[in-house]
């Protein structure tokens, strides 16, 4: 994630947004419609802990070069001009329907888009890991298999040397005969047209050292290049390179000598135990002294992509290759996601850092625009060829998505022709292949399709007959501003009703004055434009609307207590504009919270009012924000408490944990039919069924908001993170009457969504609201057998209407390589994406069978896919429990899972706290859901700054990630832990005195507070120090943690130990306990 | 054995002459219905809603026309032919009893219907259902051509 403020990115306060409409400043090109792009500058460096500063990896895009045109280049806080408009108005066509009509377009815009260029994105630190040799493990393998693979992207071969040869249209169209340069679409600068040049292309802009580029090259590799044009893109060997980086970079690497194997890891490791015999891999072309110093082995990533295969196929003799490239592989030692580790005896797994996702071993160019593992990640990174093959490897295929995630920089295209495959309707996009500069092959279906006119023409380079040069080919992640094409209604305005519980108990809680009062800091900050509505119910046992038409001296409430058959009393003036009656909003909103203050009122009628708030926004769609304290316990969707307490750490399963009622579900299946979303925020002390009421967000795409036992004055608290959550929910962007449509190359299928959403058809998602902060997940199955390919993409199509009514698509493309052995599938295992892939689909298991069946699932997952390890892709049995370097965090994450709030038994849960936990392990984004399972602890009371991080003028201290085991906790130290949507700061009690002191300002250890919140702004280093390092976990995420400061006698002191998930507890195995089961089912 | 099958099916013949067919064909149809319907649901002609919406009406009438049945070969003393349905029977009673929670009749629901594996399943036992009825079908047929032969 970036670092950037979250606030800064969403709020609605002023910074400027690089990616929403409603923030986004938006380039004005004075010509008439055509293609813009604005970027702001993106400090990629920065954003991850283990990334030396320097330029960036991903800053060798091609576009650095050029002087960034500066009429339509969005810097940040300078603001745009309007976009022009695009062309002829809204006709309500349904989307898609119509085909894009290149003929009657006005001609291709000649405004520049700035550079939009690759660095979007960070890349992943260690992708020089990806490139270690040739995975074929077992040195038996053979003969590299990218010999005989055609060329992934063969556009160098198909280029056409004249250009009236393109294709027929060329004749039509003003074809200016640019010289047909197809070369690697990353590097439209590079003149590469020497053998020097050309070798040099892919990596030598990822190398911090040039001085190891030449290096990487094998002096033999080169006689066969003769003189290739420059054309031709490298072609991946497809079992090739493994993606190794399943562990940071660790120190320095020094494999250049020959002697031992030695790969980047722990110092404890125990390499290449199951490869003992394997030669050291790339003896012949070992680094300079120069290179091994270098943080990463740059010289074997560079290796497998830098020469490319077909076309050596083409330009030399087999025999002339053969001795170079099956020497290569020969020589391959076991890349490091494939290092064997046993677990029993390594107890220090965990990386110093933040555990990074395998990079894709895609040849380099590919890769370094592939989708952000942020934004789109997969489970496995090489995807199984056939599906016998993935059942084998007993790992889950799926993907993890986070569509609408804030991006610093988003490349925004407006163009009138969207251009997409005539079949598939896949989006053009990065790994499409221009056959001539007439055609492309879509990836997903393998069609031809032609290239429109208006596409020829390049507004980046300003251009003509560069298709392959244009933004949408060259960012795998884009947005266009759609065409009327895509409306099925002129684009809906921001629309939001809040419904409020106004009962006894609700009024109690004093949640209301919080509500108003953010309401009316944030009230211009709401994302929306001059048609922006607003509205207001409150129920307890009846419903009242309000009232707020214009020229009224104060709002009016109108009560409805007629819950059983709920109507709306004036329907046109209950939902107003929000510019127009600011005032009588502002004065309602001052007055709300009194006007209930003495309600004696204790029934709750939520079902009607959720009927009347349907009824209210069904004409136009928007969002519904649901503020509810207790049961419902009136009118239809009334409950009835299901949770036994006594029950709740006794019972061998628990029930009730699927909805009581089928009201919610079907009232959300209307909504979402009508593009309401309702969000809900529960604020209850008591049990109030979340199982149930969770159905009306769940299906249709809102959030669900929970803050057990909140109260004005007992947990102020819990106030602090409502006030913080609600503030972040009211500014943070917004999609309206959203779809998402996932697409895969043929052969793979959707299997199953997890998330919130309706699912409309077998790859669509309906979603009337989409918000920065939801994930999805999606399980993948392979239908027919991927032979023949060498990647598969991967599309996500988000198309909404953004808060200021313009219609968008934001596209997402990801590129993975396909594999044929199990090893290269365990290589490319992300055990950070199967494991919330896993708890989804536990989650959804312990709803429709039941809890203990769902653990065990998840036991077994662990023990199957480790068996399969050892008895597929080891060839040399040993004792202990054996896992490649990349799974070796596998049990230890579900060992988390289990003991994690959603799935843990034996410990009194309160039943809505475990739904809650189990909502947000399907709806939340990967990077959260890790922290929810697996907290991170950190000793914190001698932060120093070495190795920390700078941003944005603050200096961030990166301690290590510690284990979660009391036997690190120190009495002489202070630890903080990292849980996600909570932060414990322990103090030992023999702390060291200077801590309490300056960062706590206390005395001494007796004078912690049982209940302390807050750390002191105190003058001193160690306090700065602190508190940028809380300040900045709390930054990386949309919600608020609240920080709890606990010594041995706080009362939270056993939910902080409970997180201590390697330890045994009453009910739960210890770590190595769960590993010595592991092992006796993996050696049966 | 076969003495006793030709009474009973006499026995309903004297009840309702064509029966047999239209019965069996009532059965049919509605689960040809649902096997177009899930396949137009993959195939994504259809809004699962609808497809739900339209589903649902039809199998507690194909339920209750398969315990007429049985009831009618219980009645008629038919008992290999009401052992060959026992199984089936009972399968409608815990399908039915283990449906989602749901307000209205029916089974299969919108939210979870997309779940390929749900679709898979909902598919398969629509094939095996039709397959069943089909040939019951003819043994029925079977059976009253015998009885209208023999007697």
């Amino acid at each position: 994630m970036s670092n950037t403020d979250f606030s800064s990115q969403n709020g609605a306060g002023g910074p400027p947004y690089a990616n929403g409409p409603s923030q986004n400043p938006v380039a004005l090109q004075p010509p008439g419609p055509g293609y813009m792009a604005h970027q702001t500058p993106y400090n990629p460096m920065q954003a991850k802990g283990p990334m030396p500063p320097g330029p960036g990896l991903y800053n060798s895009g091609p576009y650095q070069p050029i002087p960034p045109v500066s009429s339509n280049q969005a810097l940040p806080g300078q603001p745009m001009l309007k976009r022009p408009p695009m062309g002829p108005q809204h006709s309500m066509t349904p989307p898609q329907s119509a085909s894009p009509n290149p003929g009657s377009r006005i001609p291709p815009a000649h405004a520049t888009p700035p550079p939009v260029s690759a660095n979007n994105y960070q890349h992943a630190p260690a992708w020089q890991y990806g490139g270690t040799p040739p995975m074929g493990a077992p040195p038996s393998m053979g003969a590299p298999p990218p010999m005989a693979m055609p060329p992934l992207r063969p556009v160098g071969n198909h280029m056409t040397s004249s250009p009236s040869l393109a294709t027929p249209q060329a004749s039509s169209a003003e074809y200016r005969a640019t010289p047909p340069v197809f070369h690697n679409a990353m590097q439209p600068l590079g003149p590469p047209t020497s053998l020097q040049g050309y070798t040099q292309q892919g990596s030598a802009p990822l190398l911090m050292n040039p001085m190891a580029a030449p290096h990487s090259y094998q002096p033999v590799m080169r006689a066969p290049y003769g003189g290739p044009p420059p054309s031709v893109r490298p072609t991946p060997p497809t079992t090739g390179p493994p993606m190794g980086n399943a562990s940071p970079p660790l120190g320095p690497k020094t494999d250049a000598g020959p002697l031992p194997p030695q790969q980047p890891g722990p110092p404890t490791r125990h390499m290449g135990l199951s490869y003992p015999s394997l030669p050291p891999g790339y003896q012949n072309t070992s680094a300079p002294p120069n290179a091994a110093t270098m943080q990463h082995p740059v010289q074997p990533s560079t290796q497998p992509y830098s020469h490319p295969p077909p076309y050596q196929q083409l330009s030399a003799g087999p025999a002339q290759l053969s001795p170079s490239l099956s020497g290569l592989s020969l020589q391959s030692q076991t890349p490091e996601a494939l290092r064997v580790v046993n677990l029993l005896q390594e107890r220090n797994l965990l990386p110093l850092g933040p555990v990074t996702p395998p990079t894709p071993c895609l040849p380099q160019d590919l890769q370094k625009i592939n989708c952000h593992p942020e934004v789109f990640r997969s489970t496995l990174t090489s995807i199984p060829q056939t599906q016998s093959l993935l059942n084998k490897a007993k790992l889950p295929l799926g993907l993890l998505l986070h569509p609408f995630k804030d991006l610093s920089q988003l490349p925004v295209v407006t163009s009138s022709t969207i251009v997409r495959c005539r079949s598939c309707r896949t989006y053009i996009n990065p790994f499409v292949t221009f056959l001539d500069q007439r055609r492309w092959k879509c990836n997903l279906c393998y069609r031809v399709n032609d290239v429109p006119e208006e596409f020829m023409y390049n507004p980046v380079s300003r251009s003509y007959g560069e298709p392959h040069k244009r933004p949408e080919v060259q960012n795998a992640t884009l947005e266009f501003i759609a065409p009327s094409e895509y409306m099925l209604r002129p684009p809906q305005p921001a629309v939001y009703l809040i419904v409020l519980d106004v009962s006894h108990n609700a009024v109690e809680t004093g949640y209301l004055d919080v509500v108003c009062q953010s309401l009316l800091e944030n009230i211009n900050a709401l994302p929306g434009d001059s048609r922006t509505k607003i509205g207001f119910i409150t129920f307890d046992s009846t419903i009242h609307f309000y009232n707020l038409q214009e020229g009224l001296s104060q709002p009016q409430m109108l009560i409805v207590s007629d819950i059983e058959d709920i109507f709306l009393p004036t329907p046109d003036s209950l939902l107003v504009n929000l510019n127009e009656c600011k005032e009588l909003v502002q004065d309602l909103l001052r007055s709300l919270p009194q006007m209930f203050g003495k309600t004696m009122e204790t029934q709750c009628a939520l079902g009607p009012a959720l009927q009347a708030a349907f009824k209210l926004l069904s004409a136009t769609g928007g969002r519904v924000s649901v503020f509810q304290t207790q049961l419902p316990s009136l009118g239809v969707g009334a409950l009835k408490s299901r949770e036994d307490p006594n029950q709740r750490a006794s019972a061998k399963d628990i029930q009730h944990l699927s909805p009581a009622t089928d009201f919610y579900k079907k009232l959300a299946l209307d909504c979402s039919g009508q593009q309401v979303a309702v969000d809900l925020f529960l604020l209850s002390s008591q049990y109030c069924d979340l199982a149930s009421l969770g159905c009306i967000s769940r299906y249709s795409a809102g959030s669900v908001y929970y803050y057990p036992s909140y109260h004005q004055q007992h947990n102020p608290a819990g106030v602090e993170c409502f006030q913080k959550d609600l503030k972040r929910y009211l500014t943070r962007k917004i999609g309206f009457e959203a779809v998402m449509r996932i697409r895969c190359s043929k052969g793979l299928s959707i299997h199953t969504f997890h998330g919130n959403f309706f699912v409309r058809s077998t790859d669509l998602l309906s979603l009337p609201n989409v918000n920065p902060d939801a994930g999805f997940a999606v399980q993948m199955s392979i239908e027919e057998n991927l032979v023949d390919m060498q990647s598969v993409s991967f599309q996500a199509a988000l198309l909404y209407t953004s808060s200021k009514g313009e219609r968008r698509i934001r596209v997402h493309t990801m590129c993975l390589p396909v594999v044929n052995s199990l090893s290269d599938i365990f290589a490319g295992a992300d055990v950070q994406a199967i494991t919330c892939l896993l708890a989804s689909m536990a989650v959804d298991r312990s709803v429709t069978a039941s809890l203990s069946d769902a653990r065990d699932a998840m036991t077994n997952a662990s023990i199957d896919s480790l068996t399969s390890f050892r008895t597929s892709v080891l060839t040399i049995q040993q004792p202990g429990l054996l896992a490649p370097a990349c799974l070796r965090l596998f049990p230890l994450y579900i060992l988390a899972l289990l003991k994690q709030k959603a799935f843990r038994t034996g410990t009194s849960t309160r039943l809505d706290d475990r739904v809650f936990a189990m909502c947000q392990l399907k709806y939340q984004p990967l990077a959260y859901v890790m922290l929810m399972i697996h907290p991170a602890l950190y000793r914190v009371d001698d932060l120093t700054d070495e190795g920390a991080l700078n941003v944005s003028e603050r200096t961030i201290p990166q301690p290590r990630v510690q284990q979660l085991s009391v036997e690190k906790l120190s009495r002489d130290g202070a630890f903080l832990m990292d849980a996600g949507s909570v932060i414990y700061l322990w103090i030992g009690r023999n702390c060291n005195p200077n801590f309490l002191t300056q960062v706590l300002g206390l005395p001494n250890y007796a004078a912690v507070p049982l209940n302390m919140n807050m750390l002191p702004e105190l003058d001193t280093a160690e306090s700065q120090r602190t508190r940028a390092f809380v300040g900045w976990l709390r930054e990386q995420r949309p919600f608020f943690p609240i920080l709890h400061v606990i010594r041995d006698e706080s009362p939270l002191k056993a939910s902080f130990l409970q997180n201590m998930i390697e330890d045994r507890t009453e009910s739960a195995l210890s770590y190595y306990e769960f590993l010595l089961h592991i092992q006796q089912q993996v050696s049966k | 054995m076969i003495c006793n099958r030709c009474l009973c099916s006499m026995v309903q013949l004297s009840l309702s002459y064509k029966m047999w067919d239209e019965v069996v064909y009532l059965n049919i149809h509605p689960l040809s219905l649902q096997i177009i319907a899930f396949d137009e649901l993959k195939t994504d002609y259809k809004n699962p809603i609808d497809q739900c919406n339209t589903l649902n009406p039809l199998v507690l009438p194909e339920y209750l026309i398969h315990v007429f049945f049985c009831v009618m070969f219980l009645c008629a003393a038919e008992w290999l032919t009401l052992g060959l349905n026992m199984p089936l029977l009972a399968y409608h009673v815990w399908r039915y009893m283990s449906r989602p929670v749901m307000s209205g009749p029916g089974l299969y629901d919108p939210t979870t219907i997309m779940n390929a594996d749900i679709l898979a399943f909902c598919q398969k036992e629509g094939w095996c259902k039709l397959a069943f009825y089909l040939l019951s079908f003819f043994y029925y047929l079977y059976g009253m051509i015998y009885v209208l032969v023999s007697s």
